[in-house]
């Protein structure tokens, strides 16, 4: 099998957690499915880590996990700020900035 | 044609520059304006002899006036005409003026006229003015007149008799609207004003066209230029400075302000509106005969002109019952004397001047008689609750008799020579061929016998007749008496001492003028040699007939006014008296063919401004609004609509992406 | 671990054939599906748990992945920290934030599902579109760099060329835990209350100091809506459950003295229920 089959794969699974993004309205969902796309990247690079024979890719993988993990930590931390004062996880209550 | 034209050229082309006492002509013009500045400025502290420098400024110009004209009488006819420089004004590129007085026997008349009669007029409003708080304001206005008048007539181009024209235009526009805490005397000065100024553009126009022409404005150099011009330009330029005397002379179609303009002061309307501005129009064409004379149309044109307003002067005063009103038509209608004979070319010119110093004698004492019965009847002026009263105010009477004997051309007052010899003139034109010397002679006789009829009519309601107003009795001849007490009394002495100096000249000054032609010798310089050429008719008939027509006229004013008794209440009348009393529709007609277009036009040019202009300017903001309005429907402030546009974002470059690579 | 993976048949001739072995084939098409829907789960899961287990399964199964593609020091990293610790964290702030709160249907952004579901179509399309038409995709397996084993031949690269972002990355993780301090950091906005303060507000509000009786120490009936009598024989409110009285299904100690006996007598003001005698 041809290994651009794990680069489809990714490509479905960034799709998904776009999908995840647009469509859910709980704060905590949508921040999940921002960590399927990073996994998706992640996937890409290791795939491509392999087909150059180069382990750079998986370098940039270990980097994109330990961002995201920084990224995670501090996004979850504004959600609970927003959650103590607001009462609400829902993204659509965060729509002050509308003209 | 061209023989005359080369005599008048050959004339205006002998300017000599002043010497000896001539350099003192600015004088003339300097002393009033400097004596107008100073009452204008010095404010209420000058209130207790600001009248006597009112008299003062105009007084010293009648004898710089006088040692000029001795001086010119001393000189050889061909040296008469002076040119006294006073520097350069205007140098803009190829078009330069150079400020300078013309002193030449033409405007050394006038000079006289103004200044002599302005004196007198000025002596006399201390007197009748004694009453307002602003008698020191209303002399400086007259001094700023009198200033003006003379820098008009003085003028070496165009352009500085233009300063001149606009200087009486704005003195007439303060005079007029002296009172104007009342609105209808405010509105009759900018009737004048705003009438004026038609005349105004047709002057502008004229000027234009003669540097155009010409290259020159000044007078002398544009007379001499004359036969080198087109006559379709000579034409155009005459058809202009008509439309410029017929403004400032009151004359057909312009002449609607003059009756309004007699709610000024009794003074104004015979110092300005008698005597000296009205007739600046018929120095204009005058002074420009050698363009006159190169256009014959035009020359036409002014005689109709003068003869159309000659009768509508006469007709519109026979209904009138405002005694100032009356003589305000009548002086309409005299000045379309002067016109009509400035019509008729060389042979009228002279006549026409002196007509004119006539016409300011007999019309200024008429004004300032008229006055003096206002003053004694309460200052009211409707003649049909006067009558009587030559008992009560001898003086004024008598003179008053001398002037309206002089208007109406009873020999040998003055107004017979100068009147006569216009309609022998008219009867002479052209040679005696065409049309031309029936009408125009037919016409001025007809007015003859109009003018004797109303101001025959405007003399015995006033001061024969029953006696139409409450002398204390209540009761007036043939019934009670309606209306307030008068006690009508004679004027004070500085009313009446230049009455009587002006009903001298109205009796003598024309016989004297006229001895040996004398007159017509004087102004030969500017008219040129005159053929004569005999009138249609024999002169012993024209004389007879205008007799006649004089007695007639008298006559039958006499019947309807001093024999029979006259109503207090103006009786309904006939469709032409009715329509002479609303001065021939005038007004009516200017309102509806002028005065109503000329606003529905700036309505809709107001409206267009709003609408397309400021419409567009707007209705571009508007549109820039309501764009923003929908771009920012997009900002709804929910974040997943924003991602949902950077996904979509994205969609379209990974597509053109793809889309380069296949 | 290069012998185990030897064993298992997946480290084959990758550059010379370009194609995988037949066992990653398998294990390939095994997982493929199962992250797929379990990816779909998060998408359309109601409760937000669901949702964390379905990632945490997606995380689990690209571990094995990466395992099988040569990378196990990443695959075991993905574990220990995407799916420990990451998603520990996930469900932890789900726990605080309020497990029971689901997503209702209907979305308040008008057309917003349809036109999501028709951008991730497209994005999909588009993103595959690109990887098929890849070209120069030579394989050549990581057979070499994986000499010394892979973590060894990842660590000669962290920290021979990317040491400058590994601390960078370091500095970013003390900033972010510092950060995550501070934002959730509560200022308290009144004075502590204290016990004292807290006891002096319960005897300046009135009502009772003691405790009240245990259930059942005063109950004179089995019935649970029925009140108890207090000490002083007037029935306790409280003793009653909340909901039934908001309901209104509490029985009054007079329908049922009949069972329980005389009732001393009472001072109608206080309870206002009927006298019974």
């Amino acid at each position: 099998m041809n290994l651009t089959n794990y680069l489809v794969l990714a490509s479905l699974l960034f799709t998904i957690g776009a999908l995840t993004v647009l469509v859910r309205r709980n704060a905590i969902i949508v921040f999940m499915g921002v960590e399927l796309m990073l996994n998706a990247a992640n996937l890409v690079f290791v795939t491509f880590a392999r087909i150059h024979g180069d382990l750079t890719g998986q370098v940039v993988a270990f980097f994109v996990m330990v961002v995201a993990a920084a990224e995670v930590v501090v996004g979850l931390a504004i959600i609970v700020a927003i959650y103590r004062t607001r009462r609400s996880a829902s993204v659509d209550d965060v729509n002050l900035l509308r003209s | 044609m061209t023989a005359l034209a080369g005599s008048v050229a050959q004339a205006a082309a002998e300017a000599v520059p002043a010497d000896g006492v001539f350099g003192l002509a600015w004088l003339l013009v300097a002393l009033p304006l400097v004596g107008a500045a100073v009452l204008l400025l010095v404010g209420r502290r000058g209130d207790r002899w600001g009248h006597w420098l009112g008299v003062a400024a105009p007084g010293s110009s009648v004898l710089v006036a006088l040692v000029l004209w001795i001086a010119m009488l001393g000189q050889p006819a061909g040296e008469r005409v002076k040119d006294l420089g006073l520097g350069t004004w205007i140098r803009a590129g190829s078009f330069s003026v150079d400020a300078g007085l013309r002193i030449d026997p033409l405007s050394m008349t006038f000079v006289l006229l103004v200044t002599f009669v302005g004196t007198l007029i000025h002596v006399y409003s201390v007197a009748y003015m004694a009453d307002d708080a602003d008698r020191r304001r209303f002399f400086g206005y007259l001094n700023l007149f009198v200033a003006a008048m003379l820098l008009l007539v003085l003028a070496d181009s165009y352009v500085l008799l233009f300063v001149g024209w606009e200087g009486v235009g704005l003195a007439s526009y303060l005079l007029i609207g002296f009172w104007n805490h009342e609105l209808p005397n405010a509105v009759a000065a900018k009737k004048a004003f705003v009438v004026n100024r038609i005349g105004d553009i047709g002057l502008i126009v004229a000027i234009m066209a003669m540097f155009t022409v010409f290259g020159t404005t000044n007078i002398g150099l544009v007379g001499g230029l004359a036969d080198s011009a087109g006559e379709g330009w000579l034409t155009a330029i005459g058809l202009m400075l008509l439309l410029a005397a017929c403004g400032k002379s009151a004359q057909f179609p312009l002449q609607g302000w003059l009756g309004d303009a007699m709610a000024g002061p009794t003074p104004v309307s015979a110092l300005i509106h008698a005597a000296t501005m009205v007739t600046a129009g018929v120095y204009l064409v005058v002074r420009s005969s050698p363009i006159y004379v190169g256009a014959p149309t035009a020359m036409l044109v002014v005689a109709i002109v003068g003869a159309i307003t000659l009768l509508f002067g006469a007709i519109v005063g026979c209904a009138k019952d405002d005694i100032k009103k009356v003589l305000a038509a009548s002086t309409i209608s005299q000045i379309g004397y002067m016109m009509l004979a400035a019509g008729l070319g060389p042979i009228g010119y002279a006549f026409a001047i002196f007509h004119l110093i006539t016409h300011g004698f007999f019309k200024a004492g008429l004004f300032l008689g008229a006055g003096s019965v206002m003053h004694g009847m309460g200052d009211q002026a409707d003649m049909r609750r006067f009558g009587a009263l030559a008992r009560y105010m001898k003086i004024t009477w008598v003179t008053m008799a001398l002037g309206w004997l002089a208007i109406i051309g009873v020999p040998p007052f003055s107004g017979f020579w100068s009147k006569d010899r216009i309609v022998e003139s008219a009867y002479a034109v052209q040679g005696g061929q065409g049309w031309q010397p029936w009408v125009f002679g037919t016409v001025a006789l007809v007015g003859v016998g109009i003018t004797a009829f109303y101001m025959s009519r405007l003399f015995f309601m006033t001061f024969h007749g029953s006696r139409r107003w409450d002398d204390g009795s209540g009761m007036v001849p043939g019934g009670p008496a309606t209306g307030p007490v008068r006690h009508p009394h004679e004027s004070s002495a500085l009313m009446t001492w230049p009455m009587i100096v002006l009903a001298a000249g109205s009796a003598v000054l024309g016989g004297a003028l006229a001895v040996g032609g004398a007159f017509t010798t004087w102004l030969q310089p500017m008219t040129g040699a005159i053929e004569h050429h005999d009138p249609v008719l024999p002169v012993p008939v024209i004389m007879v007939t205008t007799f006649g027509l004089i007695i007639a006229g008298a006559f039958l004013a006499w019947r309807q006014y001093a024999a029979a008794p006259v109503a207090v209440v103006a009786p309904r009348g006939s469709l032409l008296t009715r329509a002479a009393r609303r001065d021939l529709y005038q007004d009516d007609v200017a309102e509806v063919a002028l005065m109503r277009p000329g606003q529905y036009l700036t309505r809709s040019l107001v409206y267009g401004d709003r609408q397309v202009v400021d419409g567009t300017v707007s209705g571009v903001a508007r549109a820039v609004a309501g764009t923003g309005e929908l771009v920012r429907r997009l900002q709804n402030g929910y974040v997943r609509s924003y991602a949902l546009t950077m996904a979509l974002g994205v969609v379209v470059l990974a597509a053109v992406v793809l889309a380069v690579r296949i | 671990m290069n012998g185990i993976l030897a064993a298992a048949g997946v480290l084959t001739d990758l550059a010379e054939t370009g194609r995988t072995s037949t066992g990653e084939e398998v294990l390939f098409w095994f997982l493929a599906p199962v992250m797929v829907l379990a990816a779909l789960g998060l998408v359309f899961a109601r409760r937000a748990v669901y949702a964390a287990m379905s990632i945490v399964v997606v995380m689990v199964s690209l571990a094995v992945l990466y395992v099988a593609q040569e990378a196990p020091f990443l695959g075991i990293v993905q574990v220990i920290v995407y799916t420990g610790a990451v998603m520990m964290l996930f469900l932890f702030v789900l726990m605080l934030v309020g497990v029971d709160s689901a997503d209702s249907f209907t979305d308040a952004l008008a057309g917003q599902r349809w036109i999501a579901a028709l951008l991730g179509i497209g994005l999909g399309a588009v993103l595959i579109a690109v990887v098929l038409t890849a070209r120069g995709m030579q394989p050549v397996g990581l057979a070499a760099d994986n000499a010394e084993t892979n973590p060894v031949g990842v660590a000669r690269i962290i920290f021979g060329d990317y040491v400058f972002t590994l601390e960078v990355v370091g500095i970013l993780l003390v900033t972010a835990a510092v950060g995550a301090i501070v934002l959730t950091h509560r200022q308290r906005l009144v004075r502590r209350v204290g016990q004292k303060e807290r006891a002096d507000a319960r005897v300046a509000g009135g009502g009772s100091l003691t405790p009240l009786p245990a259930p059942g120490v005063y109950a004179r009936s089995n019935a649970m809506n029925v009140a108890a009598l207090g000490a002083d024989g007037r029935p306790l409110e409280q003793s009653v459950s909340r909901v039934l009285r908001v309901r209104g299904q509490e029985r009054s100690v007079a329908e049922v003295h009949a069972q329980i006996g005389d009732v001393p007598a009472t001072t109608p003001a206080i309870t206002g229920e009927e006298q019974v005698q």
